[in-house]
């Protein structure tokens, strides 16, 4: 049995010139790039070509990145460190109900230390509607950090307009890009953000590596201190393997971004399209129209999720229930709960996430041993047999 | 024998072909991740991560629990020492370190200042090593937290770990120690040293850059740290973010490879040192051993050689990769603060060579570094008229600079 990955949200598989790019600095290229003899040149010019290759995928300078270990890293020291630095003084931020944790849970350990957070809600379809963003906004907002697109729903936010509004208050933006960069054109000038945190195991780079991006002038306190690594803004010795690796990465992305783009899309469409017809009280989650090209989500009445996925992978399929980024398997998604998702209907999160392998043939297969998974597990459900039996519970 | 010859293992060491071997399946084919909760992609991952949090156990003498993956030692210590912090800021606001650790503690201290925090720098003896009576004395009602090196980073000196570790334990205060030098060189045993905060890194013991952990002890104290990075609560919610999958399989294989190894490669270290130190010390007069000459690193030499600039001296030996002082401070060219604390003159601070011998370095490699190290120092102290003053007996502190 072919197994058919619809995960890439959580992971996925490195890149070969990614890999091959790599090889080198986990063997012979070993230097660290802060020595100065010659051992030290080689790795310190590699990192740098990385930095233009990934400055170049998001249109920016390399100065303006910052490496990281991780996407969540990224967007903890934008937030963190923009408030330490104290460029600019006030007490209020503002974000949104569906940011991922590693956004959410800073901002909520700020407001425990007093600081005013504002939780803008969302639509229907998961969309930050900017003027709510503008009624929210004073001269007290120092930082507003909304993602840029949604990894459980794929709703892509109106990112250009809330930077403006955000700007023209004199506020700092800052973006969770995470589950952007590489998939769809990400321009930091035409979108107006100030930080972005990305992550390179996104766009088939390795783990153990992300970025963020910091407008020149931008002042930051780092997070990890203690070393003159990314000019101060991130001391510890530098992820070589991992940076080049990353920066391999972005070059194919941005060459694979508009392509890929139009082809996922039409996937994700036939997938979405596809299920809504074969399967009863499913409802796709999310915007329709501005959404991320890899994103096929859904909330399916009468089923876990959680067996969903488990049942989906003994035909081969692997999918998730919702976001891979929490530790603790938490039954229900804010986000779905954010969306107007109620307890049980939330409990049936599905969520396909396509790559450059997905091809036609495993949209096929999914739209095929999809919906007998479904039925299988509503069979047992005494509350879907009620339904059936036409009886509301 | 190949050029350059790399003998700096202590900025960083070239990873083990049996580590890499390891990683390389975690790249493209289990590529999972590890908080993915319902599928096998995901428990492949995590069965990974298990195995390598064994294995690091194993090295320290610890619970797999208690083994908090980072992206290396820098952010091991600023989450032990900024995370301690925060957590046990009502308690007391005292920090007690020593003026020789590494800037990513140091640093991590001075930002704890800025926040309110009290520091004691402890001074070190000539020889390198901290005063027992002097951490005890430092400790008032006040301290949280000491943090104390196992081995230092440019002079390779060993700290008395578990005495340290005895006053931590009797005072009720917390122990971090940074044992990025130390892990896989030495026998280190948390229980035995009454260690509960210990930051090691794969770079420096063979395993991959970008991967480090920090021990946080479970019990007999429970200790709690807040995160630097918070967010889905991976890592007991003490650093959150996707796991380097490659990165800790390749961690964990490098600590059982020392784990097995090291006491064979221990003594292999320990008989190149004393030949590099020995060859090096018939073939010049006026060379000075930094550090304390037994308590130390098996890996490490640490000399200043008077009347030498060490940056000509590195300069006249290109095809060595060697340093002349810690490197991540190399940008700078201060006399290293290590030395300058054991009270070495900033002459023989600037004259003073770092030798950080490997695994993969060879006799053969001794021995030619010991030659061309005499040779080059010979040459340059034969341009030198302040070596050739001195060696005419003319005592240099003596002479009257005139004045231009």
């Amino acid at each position: 049995m072919k197994t058919i990955y619809l995960d890439h949200i959580a992971a996925t598989p490195l890149l070969p010139a990614a890999r091959e790019a790599m090889l080198p600095y986990l063997a012979e290229i070993f230097g660290n790039p802060q020595s100065r003899h010659q051992r030290g040149r080689i790795p310190r010019e590699a990192i740098q070509q990385a930095r233009e290759e990934i400055a170049q995928l998001i249109h920016c300078e390399a100065r303006e990145i910052i490496f990281t270990a991780s996407g969540s890293e990224a967007n903890n020291l934008a937030i963190k460190g923009v408030l330490a630095s104290g460029q600019k003084k006030g007490r209020h931020i503002i974000t949104s109900v569906i940011e991922h944790f590693s956004v959410a849970h800073p901002l909520k350990h700020l407001e425990h230390k007093g600081y005013d957070i504002t939780w803008i809600p969302v639509d229907k379809t998961g969309r930050v509607r900017p003027e709510d963003v503008a009624a929210a906004i004073s001269e007290e907002t120092i930082l507003v950090s909304i993602m840029h697109a949604n990894n459980e729903i794929g709703t892509i936010q109106a990112i250009q307009e809330i930077a403006q509004i955000t700007q023209e208050a004199g506020a700092l933006f800052h973006t969770d890009a995470v589950a952007t960069v590489g998939i769809i054109p990400f321009d930091v000038d035409e979108l107006g953000v100030d930080l972005a945190g990305f992550s390179s195991q996104q766009f088939y780079g390795p783990k153990g590596v992300g970025a963020l991006y910091v407008r020149r002038g931008t002042r930051l306190s780092p997070l990890v201190e203690g070393g003159i690594q990314e000019e101060g803004r991130r001391a510890g010795t530098e992820n070589v393997a991992g940076i080049v690796g990353m920066g391999a990465a972005a070059k194919e992305a941005k060459n694979q971004v508009p392509i890929e783009n139009t082809r996922l899309s039409r996937l994700r469409d036939g997938l979405i399209d596809g299920l809504l017809r074969r399967v009863s009280v499913l409802h796709v989650t999310g915007d329709r129209q501005n959404r991320l090209p890899n994103i096929a989500s859904f909330a399916a009445e009468y089923v876990d999720g959680e067996a969903l996925v488990r049942v989906l992978e003994k035909q081969g399929i692997i999918a998730a229930s919702g976001s891979s980024c929490s530790a603790d398997a938490l039954k229900i998604s804010p986000v779905l709960t954010a969306i107007g998702y109620s307890g049980n209907v939330a409990q049936g999160g599905i969520l396909f996430s396509l790559g450059t392998q997905t091809c036609n043939d495993d949209i096929d297969a999914v739209l095929s041993i999809f919906p007998a998974c479904v039925e299988e597990i509503r069979r047992v459900s005494p509350l879907y047999a009620m339904r059936i039996g036409g009886t509301t519970p | 024998m190949e050029f350059p010859i790399f003998m700096d293992n202590h900025s960083t060491t070239p990873v083990d072909p049996r580590v890499m071997e390891v990683m390389i399946p975690y790249f493209t084919k289990a590529f999972g991740n590890s908080a993915s909760r319902n599928h096998s992609f995901g428990w492949e991952a995590e069965k990974a991560v298990d195995r390598a949090r064994g294995q690091i156990a194993q090295l320290l003498h610890c619970q797999a629990k208690e083994i908090i993956f980072t992206s290396g030692a820098t952010e091991s210590n600023n989450l032990a020492i900024k995370g301690a912090a925060e957590m046990y800021h009502e308690k007391g606001n005292h920090i007690i370190t020593v003026v020789t650790e590494h800037k990513a503690v140091l640093d991590s201290a001075k930002r704890l200042e800025r926040d309110g925090f009290e520091v004691t720098y402890l001074p070190v003896e000539s020889d390198g090593l901290v005063s027992l009576e002097a951490v005890k004395d430092a400790i008032t009602d006040k301290t949280i937290l000491i943090s104390i090196m196992m081995a230092n980073n440019e002079i390779g000196v060993i700290q008395p770990i578990a005495e340290i570790g005895v006053i931590a334990k009797e005072k009720g205060v917390l122990f971090h120690c940074d044992a990025t030098q130390g892990v896989g060189k030495i026998p280190v045993d948390v229980q035995a040293m009454g260690v509960d905060l210990l930051s090691l890194s794969a770079h420096k013991i063979y395993g991959p850059k970008g991967i480090g952990a920090l021990y946080v002890r479970k019990r007999n104290p429970r200790v709690r740290i807040a995160p630097l990075i918070d967010g889905g609560g991976h890592e007991r919610g003490m650093r959150s973010g996707t796991l380097n999958i490659p990165g800790i399989v390749g961690l964990g294989e490098a600590c059982e490879i020392c784990e097995k190894e090291m006491t064979e490669e221990a003594a292999r270290m320990k008989r190149m040192q004393q030949r590099l130190q020995s060859l090096i010390m018939e073939g010049l007069d006026e060379v000075y051993l930094n550090g304390h000459g037994e308590k130390r690193l098996p890996q490490n030499l640490n000399m200043s050689f008077a009347y030498v600039e060490g940056e000509s001296l590195l300069m006249g030996l290109k095809e060595i990769a060697l340093s002349s002082g810690s490197a991540c401070t190399t940008a700078s060219l201060e006399p290293s603060y290590v030395l300058r604390a054991l009270g070495v003159g900033s002459d023989l601070a600037h004259s003073s060579l770092r030798f950080g011998l490997g695994r993969f370095n060879t006799d053969e490699e001794v021995d030619y570094v010991a030659k061309r190290v005499i040779e080059t120092v010979i040459r340059l102290r034969e341009m030198s008229p302040l070596y050739e003053m001195a060696k005419e007996g003319i005592d240099l502190k003596s002479v009257q600079w005139a004045e231009h």
